[in-house]
């Protein structure tokens, strides 16, 4: 059963922002469809009848003390950055032009 | 067993170094200089560190000897040096994750787990290897080279702790931080001789470990003895305020419940046997030494029963839907923005996303990319229901065969590992049989109880097993008064630890 063709990791590649070389491509779609195949056997057990867990140990309203703490230094935030400039981050262009 | 400490202090267990430095027998700085020593020598074949911080770790244990010398009261594991895997950040130590999108990158700040570390003055010796993110089984798919394993250094060393493991294994180290998302802690124990133990999920913050699956992560302590976990996951364990996550209820007395596990004594203890974990794919000296564990258990006073968890046969499908789309949200934030690798594209208009996705396709590995498309896949529209949906009632049917089975057992066994470490190299092209190295470990993390692995002899090959206890949630205590027993029987037969038995490492400047 073939589920998820080469077009489909591409697809998959540019939702999860991630460039791919052409062997990258198709070496990803054989493998991950013998995966999927593989687990796709949890809809054998997975009725209707069953909630679904997100969390093993739900814990609510969790909230901590309402005492102001001290905010990570700027400098040291941006110590690790790839560019930084005037206390912020710098980054590429966000919007393509034309 | 009362053995005398070795003269070799990298021999000794962090217990019996605890007390030689409050008796004032060494100092921190001996202890941890002896460890930095044997790093130099053998770690250049068992590669289990991705940077050593021998300043830093030397200037903690001479503060720890100055206060000390002085008459301060410190916590009893002050100046014992330990190890802490990439995926925990460190302030101003380099911290990876075993990915070349990190390569190079500080941390401005401490997991909550290191800063009690510090604030217990244990010297860090460094930072250990692993595979990406914590994404494998073998440390091979660490962007720096692999781990080796000290009992042969042709295999595996486990993963995706293989350096924090490989590490104890060596002497390298007395005791090191691991995480476990489906075994990461408890099968390179199994793998290498040593101890390793998943707390309840919550138990340990998860406040500065880079996130793989949020919902299955927990760091957790990576020992040779059963007690060294005890004293290190008190020292680890306990409420966090910065994560909503974190259990607040106090821990259990761990090192009181391993102390009278010690005695070796079992009765009155029901012990399940979880047959749906042994058995077919379970090589045969695997299977052969767990039975005889659960003979010492008997004998012990421990009432062993069989229980059945039916769904169990799922948890590994369920594991590899819930872990990848968990992931491929989690590692969103590696989009060379805000920290780590920056790569920009060499045509076309240089825009924010192009970046990311070419800083992405340079910087992150194959198994990485594997399980961030996989994941997308998972939870992607019309895909959802069937898969990512399905993957979260698994969980709840595996929450329920824990619920059943602890109702006839307090704790549950199992081997931790189907086989012992294989060659490096040989199931690397094969993702689906790398999974399957951890499915007698994945149930704990779905359903967030806590597991142990304990060295449980040799196979027929020579290679070490592991013996897995699992408990149910918040009673990670048991997991002690059980492994100490287990541990201190087994040592009986053995006559000492069963690392005894490990081929001596050559040291720099020999030859093998």
């Amino acid at each position: 059963m073939s589920t998820i063709s080469r077009e489909e990791v591409a697809r998959l590649a540019g939702l999860a922002r991630i460039d791919l070389t052409e062997s990258e491509l198709t070496r990803l779609a054989g493998e991950l469809d013998v995966i999927v195949d593989s687990v796709a056997k949890v809809s054998e057990i997975a009725t209707e009848d069953v909630a679904a867990t997100s969390h093993p140990l739900p814990l609510t309203n969790v909230f901590r003390a309402d005492v102001p703490e001290e905010p990570l230094p700027v400098a040291d935030a941006l110590a690790g950055a790839p560019s930084a400039e005037g206390g912020r981050f710098a980054v590429p262009q966000i919007l393509e032009e034309d | 067993m009362a053995t005398q400490p070795s003269s070799d202090l990298t021999r000794r267990t962090a217990a019996q170094l605890s007390e030689a430095l409050r008796a004032g027998e060494v100092t921190s700085v001996e202890v941890t200089q002896a460890h930095l020593d044997r790093i130099a020598a053998v770690d250049g074949a068992v590669h289990a560190f991705l940077h050593v911080s021998a300043e830093e770790a030397l200037a903690t244990a001479r503060e720890v000897d100055a206060r000390r010398a002085a008459g301060e009261e410190l916590h009893p594991l002050a100046g014992v040096p330990i190890a802490v895997k990439d995926v925990v950040v460190t302030k101003g130590l380099p911290t990876t994750a075993g990915s070349k999108i990190l390569e190079g990158w500080v941390p401005p700040y401490d997991a909550t787990l290191v800063e009690r570390l510090r604030a217990a003055g244990l010297p860090i010796l460094g930072k250990t290897n692993m595979d990406e993110f914590a994404m494998g089984s073998s440390t091979e798919h660490s962007a720096y080279g692999t781990t080796h394993n000290p009992w042969d250094l042709d295999r595996i060393p486990g993963g995706s702790g293989g350096g924090s493991a490989a590490a104890l294994a060596a002497y390298e180290a007395p005791l090191a931080i691991g995480t476990d998302t489906g075994g990461s802690i408890r099968q390179p124990g199994a793998v290498t001789g040593t101890v390793g133990v998943k707390p309840t999920y919550g138990g340990v913050s998860r406040y500065g470990l880079i996130a793989l699956a949020s919902s299955l992560d927990q760091a957790g302590p990576v020992t040779r003895t059963v007690l060294d976990s005890a004293l290190l996951h008190e020292v680890i364990g306990g409420h966090d305020p910065r994560d909503a996550t974190s259990l607040p209820e106090d821990l259990p007395g761990l090192v009181a419940a391993a102390r009278a596990g010690q005695g070796g004594d079992l009765t009155g203890v029901r012990v399940g046997v979880v047959d749906e974990l042994n058995g077919e794919g379970y090589q045969p000296g695997v299977r052969a030494r767990f039975e005889e564990s659960l003979e010492l258990l008997r004998r012990a006073g421990a009432e062993v029963v069989h229980v059945s968890c039916p769904h169990f046969g799922h948890a590994l499908a369920a594991y590899y839907l819930i872990l990848p789309s968990e992931a491929s949200s989690n590692l969103a934030k590696f989009d060379g923005m805000r920290f780590g690798l920056r790569v920009e594209p060499t045509e076309g208009t240089v825009t924010a996303e192009r970046v990311m996705a070419a800083t992405r396709g340079q910087g992150f590995g194959d198994e990485v990319k594997r399980r961030i498309i996989l994941g997308t896949y998972a939870l992607s529209a019309g895909y959802y229901d069937a898969y990512y949906g399905s993957a979260q009632k698994v969980r709840t049917l595996i929450q329920q065969d824990f619920a059943a089975a602890f109702e006839q057992a307090d704790v549950l066994v199992s081997p931790t590992a189907p086989t012992t470490a294989f060659r490096l190299g040989e199931k690397l092209d094969d993702p689906l049989a790398m999974y399957l190295n951890d499915v007698a470990t994945i149930p704990a993390n779905l359903a967030g109880v806590p597991g142990m692995s304990v060295p449980n002899g040799l196979s027929e090959d020579g290679l070490p097993v592991g013996f897995q206890i699992l408990a149910p949630a918040r009673a990670d205590d048991r997991l002690y008064r059980v492994g100490a027993a287990l541990e201190t029987l087994l040592e009986r037969e053995w006559g000492g630890p069963l690392l005894n038995r490990a081929p001596e490492l050559a040291t720099e400047g020999t030859t093998r």
